[in-house]
């Protein structure tokens, strides 16, 4: 499971998080991502940063479901606390509580922060 | 004195610190993560709306566009490139970095 909890456009984690997520997806993995913290960030609709230079990836996020990433989570909270709902998203993603989110994370064999 | 904030106010304390240290009808910017601030409905709408009563509170229009950020809370003052530097110039500027 790829754990992402940064904004998309003030550091490189987000856009190098999902890149790694889509190698994985390339190689036939059983993947899962969840988003939680400044992470839902990244997948608000309406991004466009024509005009600060720097790359737009949050369409990209779309592709995640036909590389086989089935499994998208986002937590509740993270979303409640920035004043998003899930419609406010660029993909489908299962929208689920710490304590969902926690048994999820301990049922991965590996975790990989970004 | 001009304030700049930088960073996201969920992931960090420098709005809260940069509020607290500040001196009333000193103007605050916000720029790159710190535009989240000005989101609608979030949990520091509180911290923003109790700021917005003592100082001017400006953001930078191309970084919540890029953020897709298209409503911003009301009091805030959205501007450009040419009016953060026309406040540059007026004020000693700050960085909360």
């Amino acid at each position: 499971m790829f754990v992402n909890r940064k904004a998309p456009h003030g550091s490189i984690y987000a856009y190098e998080g999902l890149e790694v997520i889509l190698i994985f997806g390339a190689y036939d993995q059983e993947i899962s991502a969840a988003f939680l913290d400044d992470a839902v960030l990244s997948l608000k609709k309406g991004q466009d940063t024509s005009e600060i230079g720097t790359k737009e990836f949050s369409a990209t996020f779309r592709v995640l479901e036909a590389y086989g990433v089935e499994n998208r989570y986002v937590e509740r909270e993270s979303l409640e606390q920035r004043g998003l709902t899930e419609e406010d998203l660029v993909m489908d993603v299962e929208v689920v509580d710490g304590a969902t989110l926690r048994k999820y994370m301990g049922e991965q064999d590996v975790l990989l922060p970004f | 004195m001009l304030h700049i904030v930088n960073k996201s106010p969920f992931k960090y304390r420098n709005l809260d610190t940069c509020v607290r240290v500040s001196e009333k009808e000193d103007p605050i910017i916000l720029i790159e993560d710190g535009v989240y601030a000005a989101l609608k409905g979030s949990s520091i709408e509180g911290l923003m709306k109790k700021t917005l009563e003592d100082h001017p509170v400006f953001a930078i229009r191309a970084d919540l566009k890029a953020r897709g950020i298209d409503e911003v809370l009301d009091g805030i003052e959205v501007c450009d490139y040419s009016c953060f530097v026309d406040m540059v110039e007026k004020h000693i500027p700050y960085s909360w970095l």
